[in-house]
């Protein structure tokens, strides 16, 4: 059945990328509408390719689709061009499937991957005909729901929600939906819902809770504003993971799509602890899906897509036990069926590559390290477990199995970071360089010269890390910082060989503001978006100026929330989420960075972080001492 | 741990090539000319057909298109041509691929290829569409009085006639790498000729069938792409020797 488009062909025509709008797609679900009674529009606030991409996206999906009585379409961004027609003809934002406007919808679940997506988020409601104030919102429309590890802060864009669910989305859904048919059935309207809804855990309903600030602009008190509503919220997490739903049949869109492959969720959190790491932190505790199911998964995702690639994801692939049998199977299985295994970044040394020489041409790929910081103390001070001579042997072994290219990723800005730091970014970069050379004899240098990239990103300290009270940097510190690396690179022996690639300061300073904001930074998200501010993730739509003029109009300075030291003693804007590691392990670890302590990875010592009260995963394993 | 198994396979098994005939209409008529590549390559595999790869890091599928279909197009006679180690039969083949399908694209027919067939792309020397005004967008000059005219209009007009009673052009033009004529170029034209513009977006232009030349340049014996090739059963994969009669 193919359902009528909303936009017409003039518009379809007119668009760049039309199969953006048009839904569809091989395996995205129909349902007849007869036998619906509950409609979820989710939304990824960005363009489609972007996110067709996303996996929580397709679990999601999936399991909404396999709910009697359910039916779960998507909607994401329209594009720039079509959001000034549709602005321009008044034409209300649909969703993919059956092309119905969103207004016709139960709810409207927005997944919130990164900050500089905010903006979108206004534009899909205001492109919906949905208010973007949550108070303003009459008893027909759809109940805005936020997602994703954005949510461990809401308060910057809580004005804008209805409420919010803290966690993985496995577990509680089937019961809000329950819930919202109940509520439907008696008639009890839509703050009736939201009052119940908030006895689900994991639920959290801003318009229930008042903050006030002190007069040197911290938060004075943050409490329900009334009586049987949860003081904190208990981030959700699924803990059978191996039994949880997964999408076998992912939908495979028409135009390529950033990730256009099969993607096989191997494990979720993450065991290494470093500091600066939200998603090690917020998706603790460790859990593995087992290896078999796994197998299976595979075989049925390509069969069902037809997809010519499969990959792993997971925040440290080189972690999952069962690596080596997964990655047997799927090499024998895969190039049978002629399927690429594209590799996660996996941690470098023989097994490794050894894989990876089996799967991809050595000659055109390159070698990612992520040392993060460029000496040893300050690696100590994050926690990042990669020393150097890791790094050299991994890169003397690559370049003896054909590499030619090493990509290095570092951070500017990290706490207690000294120029000597940043200057050693530079010697390594070199020092690389110097390893091929000795490596490699003069003959065996024909398939062209070494090249290292090296990549620097700014720190923006998340909450929910060791780093949450942590100084972020201004602009034009970090901009200084990027200078040294540029400036010291030239004055490396091997310098030719190495090029330097940095991110945009202005950017992450904003994302700094956002990810530890407070409820205050509504307003200047909603200023901003009304003076023409979306895709703020894409730097060709990012105006700085606009923020700026947004932040003085509201009388807010971005640096209270980016460069103040926070006291540990200070209520913070998400202290009312409990996401399983306690504040006290935090501070603890916040602690031992400014000590250049390392803490050993929770395979090998338990730290007590809190996370074993969901009574599951690694928590309960045993410890190895030899692991590292 | 195996290596890549096409390049030993390839090598002993003796390869087949099909020709795909389908049909692309709704909304299927904003996906683009790689967009449609991308959904075969993805089909053939999900339809489970015994595909010839390349060797290499990255094997793909050996497929090649007839004539692209520019956005917003549907067609009636589209083609590919794949390559593939054993042929699960002509009308299996459709079923499957229409099995694992989309609305919007229809198999039609698969026809097995002589060995020495050229490839679709190069294939190519006319198409044949129906073009016809959407509401209001007609010009202002009587244009199915003067279409006698067109034929001489733009090098490359094979055929125009008027169908009625659909108000629809028929349109046979020269397609393919000597010479690629459209539809909508030859509507300009006579526009222009009437000192008139075309409106944008003004045609609704279906494309009926896609042609081969079996005669010379000179004398033309167009057939549809496929009339070259024979619809069979199931063929096994052999080795070494031709599979086609």
């Amino acid at each position: 059945m193919m359902s009528k488009l909303a936009l017409s062909d003039d518009i379809l025509l007119r668009v760049e990328k039309p199969a953006r709008y048009i839904g569809g797609e091989v395996n995205a679900v129909i349902k007849n509408k007869a036998e619906v009674d509950v409609r979820i529009a989710f939304c990824f606030p960005d363009v489609y390719e972007i996110g067709m991409s996303h996996l929580g996206l397709q679990i999601l999906y999936d399991m909404f689709n396999r709910m009697e009585g359910v039916w779960c379409e998507r909607v994401y961004s329209p594009w720039v061009d079509l959001d000034a027609i549709m602005r321009k003809e008044n034409i209300p934002l649909f969703a993919l499937e059956s092309q119905d406007k969103i207004l016709d919808f139960d709810f409207l679940a927005v997944t919130l991957q990164y900050e500089m997506c905010y903006t979108n988020i206004l534009q899909i409601l205001d492109l919906s005909h949905i208010p973007l104030l949550a108070k303003e919102r009459g008893e027909d429309m759809p109940i805005v729901i936020g997602g994703g590890p954005c949510t461990y802060n809401p308060e910057p864009i809580a004005d804008f929600f209805d409420l919010f669910y803290i966690g993985e989305g496995e577990t509680r859904y089937g019961e809000l939906i329950a819930l919202y048919r109940q509520c439907k059935q008696e008639g009890a309207g839509r703050k009736e819902f939201l009052k119940r809804a908030v006895g689900i855990p994991g639920i959290y309903v801003p318009a229930f809770y008042e903050v006030s600030y002190g007069e040197d602009g911290t938060i004075a008190s943050f409490r329900p504003a009334f009586e049987g509503i949860p003081a904190t919220i208990r981030k959700e997490a699924e803990m059978e993971l191996s039994h949880a739903p997964y999408p076998l049949k992912p939908i495979v869109p028409f135009m390529r799509a950033t990730q256009d492959r099969v993607v096989l969720e191997i494990m979720r959190g993450c065991m290494r602890g470093c500091r600066f790491c939200q998603a090690g932190q917020i998706y603790r505790p460790v859990r593995e899906r087992d290896v078999d199911t796994l197998k299976s998964y595979a075989l049925e995702a390509l069969k069902n897509t037809g997809q010519e690639e499969i990959s792993l994801s997971s925040l440290s692939s080189s972690d999952y036990t069962k690596l080596p049998e997964l990655l047997d199977f799927l090499i024998e299985d895969c190039s049978q069926r002629h399927v690429n295994i594209s590799l996660p970044s996996l941690r470098i040394d023989a097994f490794s590559l050894d894989v990876m020489s089996k799967v991809q041409d050595v000659k055109k790929t390159s070698l990612t390290f992520a040392p993060e910081a460029g000496s040893q103390r300050l690696r100590n001070v994050i926690n990042k477990g990669l020393t150097e001579e890791d790094i050299l042997h991994g890169s003397a072994l690559a370049f003896q199995g054909g590499w030619r290219r090493v990509k290095l990723y570092f951070m500017l800005g990290l706490p207690t970071e000294t120029n000597e730091d940043i200057v050693k970014i530079a010697e390594l970069a070199d020092q690389i360089a110097a390893t091929f050379y000795a490596t490699v004899p003069k003959e065996e240098r024909k398939g062209g010269r070494v090249q290292i990239v090296v990549s620097t990103s700014f720190f923006v300290p998340k909450p929910f890390t060791p780093f949450q009270w942590a100084p972020q940097c201004t602009k034009e510190e970090f901009l200084e910082k990027a200078y040294t690396v540029r400036n010291a690179i030239k004055e490396q022996l091997n310098q030719k060989n190495i090029k330097y690639n940095w991110h945009e300061a202005d950017v992450s300073v904003l994302e700094g503001v956002l990810a530890r904001g407070d409820r205050r930074i509504s307003q200047v998200l909603l200023k901003v978006y009304q003076k023409g501010a979306f895709y703020d993730a894409w730097s060709e739509y990012f105006n700085n100026e606009k923020w700026m003029e947004a932040f003085a109009e509201c009388g807010i300075d971005p640096g209270f929330y980016t460069s103040r030291e926070r006291d540990t003693e200070e209520i913070l804007p998400w202290d009312f989420i409990d996401c399983g590691v306690t504040k006290a392990f935090l501070k603890k670890e916040w602690e031992r960075a400014q000590r250049e302590e390392v803490t050993p990875n929770c395979r090998k010592e338990c730290q007590g972080c809190g996370a074993a009260r969901f009574g599951g995963g690694i928590c309960y394993e045993a410890h190895h001492e030899d692991s590292d | 741990m195996a290596l890549p198994v096409s390049a030993a396979a390839s090598v002993t098994k003796r390869i087949m090539k099909i020709r795909i005939k389908f049909r692309k209409y709704g909304n299927l008529k904003f996906i683009g000319h790689l967009d449609v590549q991308r959904y075969f390559q993805k089909a053939v595999r999900r339809a489970g057909i015994d595909a010839a790869y390349s060797t290499g890091f990255s094997p793909h599928q050996i497929m090649s298109f007839a004539a692209p279909l520019g956005l917003g197009l549907e067609s009636n006679g589209e083609y590919m041509d794949m390559e593939v180690n054993s042929f699960l039969g002509s009308e299996e083949t459709a079923a499957r691929l229409n099995a694992c399908g989309v609305d919007g694209i229809e198999v039609l027919s698969v026809r097995v290829l002589p060995p020495d067939a050229r490839n679709a792309m190069a294939s190519v020397a006319a198409a044949a569409y129906t073009v016809r005004f959407r509401e209001g967008r007609e010009p202002d000059f009587n244009w199915k009085e003067h279409l006698k005219e067109c034929e001489d209009l733009l090098p490359g007009i094979y055929e125009l006639k008027l169908l009625l009673p659909e108000n629809a052009l028929y349109m046979l033009l020269e397609t393919g790498s000597a010479g690629n004529l459209k539809p909508a170029a030859v509507m300009e034209a006579y526009l222009a000729a009437h000192g008139e513009t075309l409106q944008e977006n003004a045609l609704l232009i279906t494309r009926e069938e896609t042609y081969l030349n079996m005669g010379t340049q000179e004398n033309r014996q167009l057939a549809p792409l496929d009339a070259i090739g024979k619809l069979s059963g199931p063929i096994q994969a052999k080795d070494g020797e031709s599979v086609h009669d």
